[in-house]
């Protein structure tokens, strides 16, 4: 492993190589350029013109070849320091970043290359920064968000400003004294640059946190501030560049100081207001948009985009309309579009944070190897020791003052996590660039000093904070692991909004229960498709299942029969016949939702697994299919069988593994049903091409009494023999089983082989078969064999595969 | 609200209440003139009717169980004392009492055991110690409520009850039910600031 590792910072090395000689190339192909040109000129005249067989035309590409290198070099990076797992125990990715920017620095330093010009005031605010803060914003866990909003908002807002004006202040003071040359920086420039100073960038410190999963309200609070204060520093700053635009520092009255805080809230507050509406929009728009699930993604972004470009013209805080149009949207488009426009919406917010990032950081790195520095001494160290000063007196004050109004106070400890938490990024960076150099002659002292306060915290508090965090024994997360403690929690929330009742008095328990029922009322039926309520305990038990049969697939467990058989004791009580206007009727809702031209997509949707609770679950009313085809919506619009397929895999694979875990516990079934019911009811899988459907039907023949998912037919082959008694058979398929248990499942192997052994001991109560129907269930009691499947199959042309075992 | 006095000596048995309960005497004198206002026709107790006019507690969907957590032993009233008791669950857990409380003595009704039992005791209705599936299954449909089917509940209720049950007697006993949340941060999720 540490060899491959060094095989990757050996390829980084080449390839940082590489770009120093593109470099070096590109300035000897702009004149080499000229020669061909010149000599085309010459030939023209020339009847024999030669026609070069080999040019390079890099001026043509130059930027944005040189902008997807430093992207590159930056993925390598960062492959390469996660490749190594000891680093990113060590530090946080932004160290990372910033050395790989300081090496390209150093290389077109040492080439004399003119950079390209990634990074000018517009360009940074209107490309870099949104995709940052929208991914921030829409990754943001709202619940303890909004639980703590007080402090956040206390903290957040608060801290920035007196951070920003005591740092400003106390450099003012020190500007003032003579022998550090530093005279001619006049308040406001200070003041400007507190504030610039100020805006911390702890999504560096978060990434830390979250390994060392510190408790949550801790990580909300310097979530909240990493959300809040970008915002909030740029808002200052715009105020104080427009103040420094008027000049002089006597023409500022205190009515324009009172204009100037007026507008703080009204930029902050506009800029809330802005995202909240164009999210709510965008979450209407979502709702239609089932049939071309493509855009939804788009429709995503652009509006959270426009919110941000809207706010702006106003001169309002974009980066707070951005993120609460974020945070609105989520809730309601999450749940609209389909499972795949979820994923991509994800995925591509965050290679869009990653490649802004980069490119900021990188630019910082290039930035800081150059010849546009200025050092003072008395600055850059005051600077450091102001920002560490101001930061302890904000954190423990204000939480000082917000402990006594919260529940849960923050411990010393904490506090003390949060002041060291303070590392600055690339937000104050790239503001220090941004500085118009007509306004600030010293520019250049800014940006050195923002250059060293950031190298230092990041770097020094960085790589400190993980085993600070571990030395004192911050208090750990209690992330909901289990569908138990979502039960819990909800059932507590309850009671204590009763008793709360009971006691008479308000409480935000009952404000966020009563948003919820306003939520419910009205903006659900608005902004959702088909709104079908959706709890989310319910919900949080599919997404266990779902993470179960991930796991289980990925641990390459196989599924066998022998898990499926010691169903028949319990039971469903009733039968699950289904009558032919149900029958009907489930078919015009699969097909009102799911038709597509792909049948083979929605087929894989209703896979459905071995017990017959998940069939009936997925089964008889017609309410509760457009429930599961909402839930299951990560197959509706699926457009990639193949994919499909996997998931009714893993669907199967997750039933199944819910059986073996009942069977774990001794008792066959704990769905304390009668004994004596057969049916399992597996699902079949469609099968895509003709090739899986002979396996399939191979697979229906051989392995009678396998009702495994042809899908997983390789892993079955590799595993089964195919011939064989029942009984050897079923040996090797309890041995399957513990065979990939070897992630520690405790005498699940023991069981299985008692299971088994107890199965041929009670016998196969009957067979179960399904009946090839259009619909993805069936309840059959009579026995078909899988030839006749097959057939019935392709003769019905329903498309649907039955699998059927037989004792 | 027919008294005008405000001092706490007109709470009877005050000082027992005070010791068992924990709470200042603000908040308590607090709790008593609620109680007096929900016992409006001054009888000197709680009936469950009273309880019943909450207005909030009828939609929430524990409400009639919380009304029952106040009326153990299937009396029909309750006291002034019995009220505070109950409430007393929920004070904030203050650090400093764990440490200088004296070992001997019970302990204080808003430990985190205490509070676990009485979140347990709402599961719990036949008080056999332990919930059983039905149990659960009962308390999922009043939270969970129509939106989903039976079935899906039930399978939820399986699923819970098999995460918690260790000991495979297909019921949660309390031991278990401590164990599910133990990372779970009670003492802030069954705290009421107001009872301080």
């Amino acid at each position: 492993m540490a060899f491959r590792s060094w095989n990757w910072l050996l390829w980084l090395m080449a390839f940082a190589c590489s770009e120093a000689s593109s470099y070096v190339n590109e300035s000897s192909n702009s004149t080499a350029q000229l020669a061909p040109d010149a000599q085309f000129a010459a030939s023209s005249s020339d009847p024999d013109e030669r026609i070069s067989v080999f040019e390079l035309d890099y001026d043509y590409v130059q930027i944005p070849y040189e902008v997807t290198l430093w992207i590159l070099l930056a993925s390598l990076a960062k492959i390469g320091f996660h490749l190594y797992h000891k680093l990113p125990h060590l530090m946080p990715e932004s160290c990372l970043l910033i050395i790989v920017g300081a090496l390209v620095g150093g290389i077109i330093f040492g080439t004399h290359h003119k950079s390209p010009p990634v990074m000018d005031s517009s360009i940074y605010f209107l490309y870099l920064l949104p995709p940052i803060v929208l991914e921030s914003g829409y990754f943001m866990p709202t619940r303890p968000f909004f639980e703590n909003i007080g402090s956040i908002l206390w903290w957040a807002g608060l801290g920035a400003l007196i951070n920003a004006f005591g740092i400003g202040l106390s450099l003012y003071f020190v500007c003032q004294i003579k022998a550090f040359g530093l005279g001619d920086i006049n308040l406001l420039q200070n003041l400007l640059f507190g504030s610039l100073i100020s805006a911390v960038d702890p999504v560096a410190v978060l990434a830390v946190f979250e390994e060392a999963r510190v408790n949550e309200q801790l990580y909300m609070m310097i979530f909240g501030e990493a959300l809040l204060n970008d915002g909030i520093s740029v808002v200052l700053y715009n105020i104080l560049i427009a103040f420094t635009k008027m000049h002089k520092f006597e023409d500022i009255e205190p009515v324009d100081i009172l204009a100037g805080c007026a507008r703080f809230v009204i930029v902050g507050c506009g800029g809330v207001f802005f995202g909240i509406i164009f999210g709510f929009i965008s979450a209407f728009i979502t709702r239609f948009t089932q049939n071309i699930s493509a855009i939804e993604p788009l429709i995503v972004f652009m509006f959270s985009y426009l919110s941000y470009l809207a706010a702006e013209t106003l001169y309002l805080s974009g980066i707070l309309a951005i993120t609460a149009c974020a945070v609105t949207m989520k809730k309601y488009v999450e749940e609209n579009v389909s499972q795949t426009s979820y994923t991509t919406i994800k995925y591509f917010m965050k290679m869009l944070s990653s490649v802004s990032e980069t490119l900021i950081f990188i630019f910082m790195g290039v930035s800081t190897i150059g010849k546009n520095h200025e050092w003072n001494w008395a600055f850059i160290c005051f600077t450091l020791v102001f920002c560490q000063i101001w930061r302890a007196i904000s954190v423990f004050t204000l939480f000082y003052v917000s402990n006594q109004f919260r529940t849960f106070p923050f411990s010393v400890k904490d506090q003390f996590i949060i002041f060291y938490s303070g590392v600055r990024g690339a937000g104050s960076f790239s503001l220090a660039f941004l500085l118009p150099l007509s306004l600030f002659p010293r520019k250049k002292l800014f940006v050195t000093a923002t250059l060293v306060v950031t190298y230092f915290t990041v770097f020094f508090q960085g790589i400190t904070i993980g085993p600070l965090v571990r030395y004192l024994d911050v208090r750990k997360t209690n992330k909901k692991e289990s569908i138990n403690e979502e039960l819990h929690i909800r059932l507590m929330d309850h009671l204590k909004a009763g008793i709360e009742d009971v006691c008479g008095q308000w409480s935000h328990y009952q404000v966020r229960d009563k948003f919820k029922k306003f939520d419910h009322r009205y903006l659900r039926k608005i902004l959702i498709r088909r709104n079908l309520p959706k709890s989310s305990i319910v919900s949080l038990y599919k997404k266990l299942e779902m993470k179960q049969a991930i796991e289980m697939v990925e641990t390459g467990i196989l599924t066998s029969a022998a898990l499926l058989t010691p169903y028949q004791p319990e039971r469903i009580q009733g039968t699950k016949r289904l009558s032919p206007e149900d029958v009907e009727s489930m078919r015009d809702i699969l097909t009102r939702n799911m038709y597509q031209v792909r049948q083979r997509v929605f087929r894989s949707l209703v896979l459905f697994t071995v017990s017959s609770q998940a069939a009936a679950l997925l089964g008889l009313e017609n309410r509760e299919l457009a429930v599961s085809c909402q839930t299951l919506s990560y197959n509706k619009y699926n457009l990639k069988p193949q994919t499909s397929e996997k998931q009714a895999q893993e669907i199967l694979i997750r039933r199944q593994n819910t059986l073996r875990e009942s069977m774990r516990k001794g008792q066959s079934l704990p769905w304390g049903k009668p004994v004596g019911t057969k049916n399992f009811r597996y699902l079949s899988f469609p099968y895509s091409n003709p090739l899986s459907a002979r396996r399939e039907a191979r697979a229906a023949e051989s392995t009678d009494d396998d009702g495994i998912d042809p899908g997983l037919q390789p892993l079955m082959f590799r595993a089964h023999p195919r011939a064989g008694s029942l009984q050897e058979r079923r040996q090797t398929q309890a041995m399957i089983p513990m065979k990939s248990f070897h992630r520690g499942e405790k005498a699940l192997s023991f069981s299985y082989r008692s299971n088994s052994s107890w199965e041929e001991h009670a016998g196969w109560g009957r067979r179960d078969v399904i009946r090839p129907k259009p619909l993805f269930y069936a309840v059959d009691e009579e026995y078909e064999s899988g030839e006749q499947t097959e057939e019935e199959t392709s003769a019905t042309g329903s498309r649907w595969i039955a699998q059927h075992r037989h004792s | 609200m027919g008294s005008c006095s405000s001092h706490v000596a007109r709470i009877p048995d005050v000082d027992q209440i005070l010791r068992e309960t924990g709470f200042s005497q603000a908040s308590l004198l607090r709790l008593y003139h609620r109680f007096q206002a929900l016992d409006r026709e001054e009888k000197g107790y709680l009936s469950r009717l009273d309880l019943q006019r909450i207005g909030a507690l009828a939609v929430n969907p524990l409400g009639d169980r919380i009304i029952d957590s106040f009326f153990p032993n299937g009396s029909q009233r309750v006291d002034f004392a019995g009220f505070a008791r109950v409430l007393a669950h929920f004070r904030p857990v203050d650090e400093e009492d764990a440490t200088i409380r004296d070992p001997k003595q019970p302990e204080p009704l808003n430990s985190r055991m205490n509070k676990l039992r009485f979140a347990f005791q709402l599961y719990d209705l036949d008080r056999d110690g332990k919930i059983s599936r039905n149990e659960m299954l009962q308390v999922l449909r009043l939270m969970v409520g129509v939106q989903v089917t039976d079935e899906q509940l039930e399978s939820i209720t399986d699923r819970t009850v098999q995460e918690a049950d260790e000991d495979g007697d297909g019921a949660v006993s309390f031991m278990e039910f401590t164990k599910s949340l133990e990372k779970m941060n009670i003492e802030q999720k069954m705290s009421i600031r107001i009872l301080k």
